[in-house]
């Protein structure tokens, strides 16, 4: 599946394209298929979310997203190295999973 | 230490104001990312990934309590914390809103700091020596000479566009303890007959093609500092290569050129320069140098008492001779076992602040290394700093030992990177901490980088490491063999890469080398260079 991505212009987090708006949380993101690269510019142009792009990834075991590229993986969580700052600050297997 | 005149403070409030106007455009809307990105790296933002980054300037590494304890604030308020320090001797902010980033560069200026030339193809931040102005081996203090440096470098108009980025160092002793030689312009304050002059290496640098600066002159007359520098600086400018990033650093030109010939081209522009004016009056030097004056340091004339063994421990490691008697400069360590090299906690730099203002007149330095210094400490003071340090997690007695590790944020942070550098670390300096082998490896300096661009200095690691992109998954090479120091050498791979758990063990592998070829007063790297690579590639690939 192809997911579009960027960096929230005003907060630089990491935010997922759901279809029809934003969200930090991978889980939200949705397939955008073969519109993928036409959303990404539509986007650019609406200047909320700085230069967004497209990705490949596949449904991963626990149902979510799951980026082909460890980079997207660690992006979709947070630092490996500092979990209680991830978006999954409960979950110690987290930073596993991303590898 | 120095402070800001009237022109230097307009220059930096002008450019908070400025930013503040082009962040609101951005944040409205009526700038692009493509029309806003050079205007904030211009500024240190960065974006990396998972925040806006920001890097701020520490020239020379220098810096006093007032000012450390507005990082810890900016830490707090604006980021996560903490902040990250660099192997340039500046500080790193990974989660910084661009809402924010003109008040905190307000909140920067109000303490004569900045974000200015830390990104972009400019002359950045000068680095030097950490134990610059207190260590016993210096002929003088180098960071005037940084300081004279940095002014001219400031918003030069003919500098601000350079093929790429360019990196000064300047230090003044025998000893290196700043990567001169692996920097675009390495100076070395030396003194000749009496007199004070400055030797030019020029084109060095790590990077994907790293290399060891050739030194093009010896003696430099210190009137003509400036003028030699922008001398080196015109040719570079001139005929550097802008159709290549890979190319475009000025060790490539220095290279191509021929190191004789780049001189000759320096000396003639030099010729032509030395009447132009380009050289700041004598006194604007001693002016600078007013700053810089040794603070009263009456010896006390005692030893620190060594009979709590822990306490003598870290006084044999992470302590340096001082040019003063009774005084030592003292190294704090960034560098705890199993935690991230050179990040420090709000918290943290606080203690530092109040530390440097009650033990070390109010002076704190950044190390190359991710460490910290209070550089003048009187050696009766040094049991109740040392409890202080331990106290708040910074009393780590291993400098220059396996788990003084040099990182560079790796993938957990940094958008160009292959592989993770900083659980490489973590898990290295818990496996040696839990085998006791630190201390009989004795100096051992590893270094480790995420990507080719070697950030972490992989290249000057006596065990370096490098991350690299194998199919998808994060891949380490091994290097050996490389040093920083005054006998600057370049590590070479010892073959194919390891997985992240196999390049824990090849660095054990290797250490175990060492520890059964050693002779005598042998470090690491001696041993290496005494029997070369071929006994470590057969216990690490057979
Ligand atoms: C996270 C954002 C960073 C980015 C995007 C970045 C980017 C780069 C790039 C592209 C190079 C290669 C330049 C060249 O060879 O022409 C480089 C080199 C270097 N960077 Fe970084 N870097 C980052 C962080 C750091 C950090 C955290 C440190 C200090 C720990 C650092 C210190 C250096 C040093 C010492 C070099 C090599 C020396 C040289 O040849 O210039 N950088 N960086
Ligand atoms: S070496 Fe590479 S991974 Fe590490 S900070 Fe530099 S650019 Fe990033």
């Amino acid at each position: 599946m192809k997911l579009i991505t960027g960096n929230d212009l005003k907060t630089g987090a990491v935010t997922w394209w759901t279809g029809d708006g934003w969200s930090i949380h991978i889980e939200d993101a949705a397939d955008a298929g073969d519109e993928a690269e036409a959303i990404a510019t539509r986007e650019e142009a609406a200047r909320r979310v700085n230069v967004p792009y497209v990705i490949e990834a596949e449904a991963g075991p626990d149902g979510a997203p799951r980026p082909a590229h460890i980079k997207e993986r660690v992006r979709a969580l947070g630092p490996t190295v500092r979990v209680d700052l991830t978006l999954k600050p409960d979950d110690p297997t987290a930073a596993q999973k991303v590898i | 230490m120095y402070a800001y005149d009237q022109y230097d403070q307009a220059m930096v409030d002008a450019r908070v104001a400025e930013f503040r106007d082009q962040c609101e455009r951005r944040l409205a809307g009526k700038l692009s990312e493509d029309q806003f990105k050079p205007l904030r790296l211009m500024n240190g933002l960065y974006l990396q990934l998972h925040a806006y980054m920001l890097r701020v300037a520490i020239p020379y590494g220098t810096l006093n309590g007032g000012q450390m304890r507005v990082l810890a604030d900016i830490a707090e308020k604006y980021d996560r914390g903490y902040g990250h320090f660099t192997t340039r001797q500046n500080i790193q902010y990974n989660w910084i809103k661009l809402e924010d980033a003109a008040d905190i560069l307000a909140d920067l200026a109000k303490v004569e700091m900045h974000a200015i030339q830390t990104s972009g193809n400019c002359i950045r931040n000068i680095s030097s020596d950490h134990f610059a102005g207190a260590a016993a081996d210096e002929v003088a203090d180098p960071r005037p000479y940084a300081e004279l440096l940095r002014q001219w470098s400031s918003f030069h108009p003919e500098f601000s566009y350079l093929p790429r980025k360019f990196k000064i160092c300047v230090i003044a002793s025998e000893n290196d303890r700043a990567a001169m030689r692996l920097h675009d312009i390495g100076i070395r304050i030396v003194e000749r007959d009496g007199e004070l002059g400055a030797q030019f290496y020029v084109g060095g640098g790590m990077g994907r093609t790293p290399m060891i600066a050739p030194l093009i002159r010896d003696f430099v007359p210190l009137d003509q500092l400036v003028t030699y520098s922008e001398a080196c600086l015109r040719v570079y400018n001139r005929y550097g290569r802008r159709d290549n990033k890979y190319k475009a650093r000025i060790k490539i030109l220095v290279h191509e050129l021929g190191a004789e010939e780049y001189t000759r081209q320096v000396e003639e522009e030099f010729a032509h320069l030395l009447d132009q004016g380009v050289e700041p009056p004598l006194a604007e030097l001693e002016r600078i140098k007013g700053y810089f004056r040794d603070p009263d340091m009456p010896d006390a004339g005692q030893e620190a008492d060594r009979s709590d063994p822990d306490f003598a421990v870290w006084l044999d490691h992470n302590t340096h001779a001082h040019k003063m008697p009774g005084y030592v400069s003292a190294i704090v360590s960034l560098k705890p076992v199993g935690g991230i090299p050179g990040d420090a906690t709000a918290a943290q730099m606080r203690v530092l602040a109040d530390l440097a203002e009650r033990y070390s007149f109010d002076e704190l330095r950044i190390m190359h290394t991710q460490n910290v210094v209070l550089p003048h400490v009187r050696k009766a003071d040094l049991y109740a700093l040392w409890q202080a340090l331990n106290e708040a997690g910074m009393g780590t007695p291993n400098a220059d030992l396996m788990g003084d590790i040099i990182a560079c944020p790796g993938l957990d942070y940094c958008s160009l990177a292959n592989a993770r550098s900083i659980p490489i670390a973590q898990r290295i300096s818990q496996r040696f901490a839990a085998n006791g082998k630190e201390a009989a490896l004795g100096e051992l300096k590893l270094k480790i980088s995420g990507c080719i661009n070697a950030c972490g200095h992989h290249h000057a690691g006596h065990i370096g490491i490098l991350g690299v992109d194998r199919k998808g998954t994060e891949n380490y090479q091994l290097l050996l063999g490389g040093s920083e120091a005054e006998d600057t050498s370049l590590a070479k791979i010892t073959g194919p890469g390891f997985d992240e758990l196999g390049i824990v063990d090849a660095v054990e592998t290797a250490a175990d080398v060492y520890l059964r070829e050693r002779t005598e007063g042998e470090r690491f790297l001696d041993t290496y260079r005494r029997i070369g690579m071929a006994p470590f590639k057969e216990a690490l690939y057979d």
